[in-house]
């Protein structure tokens, strides 16, 4: 038998690296990392909150330093690339029909970014109150 | 050299050859089916057809009207049995593959959707979307894959047909994955390979149309049947040859020359109404279309391209809306491979080479003159379509004597005892040798793309829309020497995996036979009828030509035409009429 | 300047010859309506008769030609010289064994779609003579998008799922099984669930979108896989609150 077909290697370490659109997957995925960081720093602060005033004001210090303020920077620029890329495939998961057509995906998306920015502006106004 | 023991094996995995194998599994479940194709299933080039399949269903349409459509369409040169048969089992065989989940499109009440299609008085072309050939094709293979008696073997190139005592015992194939050579030892074989367009410089079809299986048949002493009428659809892409179905004339397009006339009217189409009228202007049939072509091009009313003449098919009244909903892979092919988008701009088309309405001589139940030996689809020749095919008729041929084919091969198989005969064995090792030579021989002067493109243009030149007896002579002699030459064809790539260069030498091998037998059988027809049209004898004879040619291989290369009967039931060949004057 | 010459970098592999793939160059003429099939017709046509590959239908319907250019997996037959640049690397698709130069083994392919009975199983049988199933044309478009795809395997060439665990179903099968479970004729669903619904079927993906991205008829299988998760999710949930009803 001549046949002799040829597996090529692909490496279980590297291969995110062979396009770009395997590099914004993994930074999709990766968000979730400082996302959760970021939330157990609320939770953290939540915590502190409930020790009173005092140790509430010390964490709160404590973490307006360079290294903090850059983490929290980072912390959300992946959670808006994780919001832009979620918004993005709802219309995959949740094809919606109106009036016997389909809803197209943009319309699905941009109402999601409304609720998102109507949400995030009641919230805005209820922390700056 | 190993064999594979089989019950029914079925070379070809087109709509055809898959329909037949599913028929032979519903028919007898004891018997195994060996389903062989060069290619996968879905490759196969039903696949690439658009428009749709013609059935009666409506309550303004009727038998007899799809039987007048069709005997007429075919200039009388159909064998009526046959067309009664095909016409009253269409809609049962289109229900059925319904049921097998085919997504037909339908009315706002549910029911299958009819449109109107060339050559035809009434409404009954069943469609999906424009790839219907690609959703028959993708339902009958994922059918098909209910059944555990049908094996398939893909990528198996079929060679020679092993036949002994008048009988038909098999069939060698290549194993292309490994180069080895197989016999299938069959009690009943059918041939479904499809037609062999490739013959030709411009066409539609794609690269496997080669006639493997007509050239299998005919050199195992079956002769090939009404050859010379070779079909050219009226708009394909030029360059290409890219189909632009005959849907988007059924939807309302409308072909105009240079000065954006409807040239059509001038041949006996006409009057240019507004609407599609049925059989009228852009709906007549597709022979007269094309050699409307052929006449404007010799009035130099055509428009001159990079890629030869063209005319311009024009949708833009049909609206954006309507093309997106009814023709959306036509607007998707036009914009990718000439740069123009139907809704804005007509698209350049010119008549390119589409169907084979002849091949292997069958009976009405698929069968040939060789015991065991069954043919359907484009490949065969039964003949329904005559000396032109109207646009969606093939699908349904497909389907109907697809079904049969399957049914009359498994009563024959089951009727067998198992067990082949003596001799054959020799006989498939013979076979072997032909392939195996290819690889020994150390030398040869020709080149296979260079003879391939000769026989091409010798068939453009003398055996085209048009012919005299000069051009099919000198065609005929072209063909003749190209044969001898390619006895001389050297085999460039030497390896036994997947060697694709090997193919095409026996591809091009087919054509030839396949090429010899058109040009001959085209010579020695001296009328005019359907799509074999001669500027010597422009009119119909039907006292000496109401008749199928046969041709029959010699091993010296020219084939001896003789003629049978066509069988007439109840329509008398008559004028063919179109346009208004058919109301 | 206009471009005259094109370069083409294919990846050869004769097993009887060669211990493994390596690319090999080839100059082709540069025509403005040609796609990299034309291309690599020339190559086999003019300089290289023993360059092996699949194609047939040139308008990209019968799936044959899946190739990857410049990393890319794309059909030859549609993709267009005058989009790339001089010099082009043509390779097998990715994630299949190699048999011989641009030809892989689909059979891992052919098993899986076999696997997921991509055939109508209907609530009851019926007589041709009974005429069709009803399909009102808003049901009819319900599943249509995901009954359009051509098999032509560009979807498992861009999986890194696939690439890393070749257990995986993969895209193409599962939405031509999410095509049959949409069919309003059909109640297969649970039938198919063994495949589809299980560790290698759909909980394989992440979602990582690239099939949905090369595919070429716009199939959409990431949906179909996103949407199909949803209804197993239903259904087990279904079948644990109900289990005297499962199907």
């Amino acid at each position: 038998m001549s046949r002799r077909p040829y597996r090529r290697e692909v490496s279980k370490t590297g291969w995110w690296l062979t396009h770009p659109r395997y590099i914004r997957y993994l930074l999709r995925e990766v968000s979730c990392i400082f996302i959760g960081a970021y939330a157990v720093a609320v939770i953290v602060a939540l915590w502190r909150l409930s020790q009173g005033r005092a140790a509430f004001d010390a964490y709160m210090a404590s973490s307006h330093d360079t290294a903090s303020f850059a983490f929290a920077v980072l912390a959300m620029l992946f959670a808006l690339y994780h919001t832009y890329t979620w918004f993005q495939v709802t219309p995959k998961a949740m094809p919606l029909v109106f009036a016997g057509k389909r809803v197209p995906g943009a319309v699905i998306v941009l109402g999601h970014w409304a609720g998102f920015i109507v949400a995030s502006a009641i919230f805005w106004f209820l922390m700056a109150g | 050299m190993d064999s594979i023991n089989t019950d029914v094996a079925i070379v070809g995995a087109g709509g055809a050859g898959l329909r037949a194998a599913i028929a032979v599994a519903e028919a007898d479940p004891a018997l195994k089916v060996a389903l062989i194709s060069k290619v996968y299933p879905m490759r196969s080039h039903t696949v690439a057809a658009e428009g749709g399949a013609a059935g009666v269903i409506k309550d303004n349409d009727s038998f007899d009207h799809h039987f007048h459509d069709t005997v007429a369409g075919g200039d009388w040169l159909c064998d009526q049995d046959a067309v009664e048969l095909f016409i009253h089992d269409a809609p049962r065989q289109l229900t059925r593959i319904e049921h097998w989940g085919c997504p037909w499109s339908r009315e706002p009440d549910g029911h299958v959707a009819v449109r109107a299609f060339g050559g035809m008085k009434v409404e009954r072309t069943w469609y999906a979307a424009d790839k219907t050939g690609f959703h028959l094709l993708h339902t009958l293979f994922q059918t098909s894959l209910k059944y555990p008696t049908i094996e398939r073997f893909d990528e198996y190139y079929s060679t020679d047909l092993v036949v002994a005592d008048g009988r038909c015992h098999g069939l060698t194939a290549i194993e292309m994955k490994s180069g080895q050579v197989r016999f299938f030892k069959a009690r009943a074989v059918i041939i479904a390979t499809g037609g062999a367009g490739r013959v030709f410089p411009f066409t539609t079809n794609g690269a496997i149309k080669t006639g493997d299986g007509m050239a299998m048949a005919y050199r195992a002493g079956v002769p090939l049947e009404d050859m010379e009428f070779v079909q050219y659809h009226p708009t394909g892409l030029p360059g290409t040859g890219i189909l632009i179905t005959e849907g988007s004339r059924g939807e309302g397009g409308i072909l105009v020359n240079k000065d954006g006339y409807r040239y059509l009217q001038d041949y006996n189409l006409g009057p240019p109404d507004p609407w599609p009228r049925k059989k009228a202007m852009e709906l007549g049939p597709r022979d007269r279309l094309s050699q409307a072509f052929w006449h404007e091009q010799q009035k130099g009313r055509t428009i001159g391209t990079d890629h030869g003449d063209v005319v311009h098919l024009d949708l833009r009244h049909l609206g954006e809306a309507k093309i997106d909903e009814r023709l959306p892979m036509v607007r998707e092919l036009a914009m990718s491979y000439v740069g123009v988008d139907p809704v804005q701009a007509p698209i350049p088309v010119r008549p390119v080479v589409h169907y084979t309405m002849g091949g292997i001589d069958t009976d009405i139940n698929a069968a040939t003159r060789l015991d065991g030996l069954y043919a359907a689809g484009e490949c065969a020749c039964v003949s329904i379509n005559g000396a032109n095919r109207l646009g969606s008729n093939s699908l349904t041929e497909l389907l109907v004597f697809g079904a049969r084919a399957g049914r009359f091969a498994a009563e024959y198989a089951a009727g067998q005892a198992v067990g082949a005969a003596p001799g054959v064995d020799a006989l498939a090792r013979a076979a072997e040798a032909r392939v195996v030579d290819l690889f020994r021989r150390a030398d040869g002067d020709e080149n296979v793309v260079a003879l391939r493109r000769e026989m091409n243009e010798a068939m453009e030149d003398g055996a085209g829309i048009y012919r005299t007896e000069a051009s099919l002579r000198s065609c005929t002699e072209r063909m003749l020497e190209i044969r001898e030459r390619y006895a001389n064809v050297l085999l460039a790539d030497r390896s036994n995996v997947f060697n694709t260069d090997l193919i095409e030498v026996l591809e091009l091998g087919s054509m030839i036979d396949v090429a010899v037998a058109m040009a001959s059988s085209a010579l020695e027809r001296k009328e005019s009828r359907g799509s074999h049209q001669r500027l010597d004898y422009p009119d119909r004879d039907d006292d000496r030509y109401l008749r199928h040619s046969l041709a029959h291989y010699s091993p010296t290369g020219q084939p001896r035409i003789d003629y049978r009967e066509v069988t007439i039931t109840r329509s008398e060949p008559a004028v063919r009429v179109y346009g208004g004057a058919a109301e | 300047m206009s471009k005259q010459s094109v370069e083409l970098e294919i990846l050869r592999y004769d097993p009887e010859r060669d211990e493994a793939p390596h690319f090999q160059s080839y100059t082709v003429p540069y025509r403005e309506d040609w796609v990299v099939l034309d291309a690599v017709n020339y190559v086999k046509e003019e300089l290289d008769r023993t360059l092996s590959y699949r194609w047939s239908c040139h308008m990209a319907v019968c799936g044959s030609c899946g190739m990857v250019v410049d990393g890319e997996p794309v059909l030859a037959c549609h993709a267009f010289l005058r989009d790339y640049p001089d010099r082009i690397r043509i390779e097998p698709l990715h994630n299949f064994p190699v048999e011989r130069d641009l030809v892989v083994v689909i059979d891992d392919f052919i098993d899986k779609l076999g696997s997921v009975k991509p055939y109508l199983v209907p609530k009851e049988e019926k007589d041709v003579e009974e005429g069709e199933y009803l399909q009102k044309p808003p049901e009819l478009a319900t599943f249509m998008q995901y009954t359009a795809c051509i098999n032509c395997l560009l979807c498992y060439s861009a999986c890194p799922q696939y690439a890393l665990d070749e257990s995986f179903v993969g895209p193409a099968a599962l939405a031509l099984a999410h095509r049959y479970n949409l069919d309003s004729r059909d109640v297969g669903r649970g039938a198919r669930e063994d495949v589809v619904a299980s560790n290698p079927g759909v909980w394989q993906c992440s979602f990582v979108g690239a099939c949905s991205e090369v595919c070429p008829k716009s199939v959409d299988p990431a949906a179909a896989i996103q949407q199909a998760k949803i209804a197993a999710s239903g259904d087990y949930f279904l079948n644990l609150l109900t289990p005297w009803k499962r199907k």
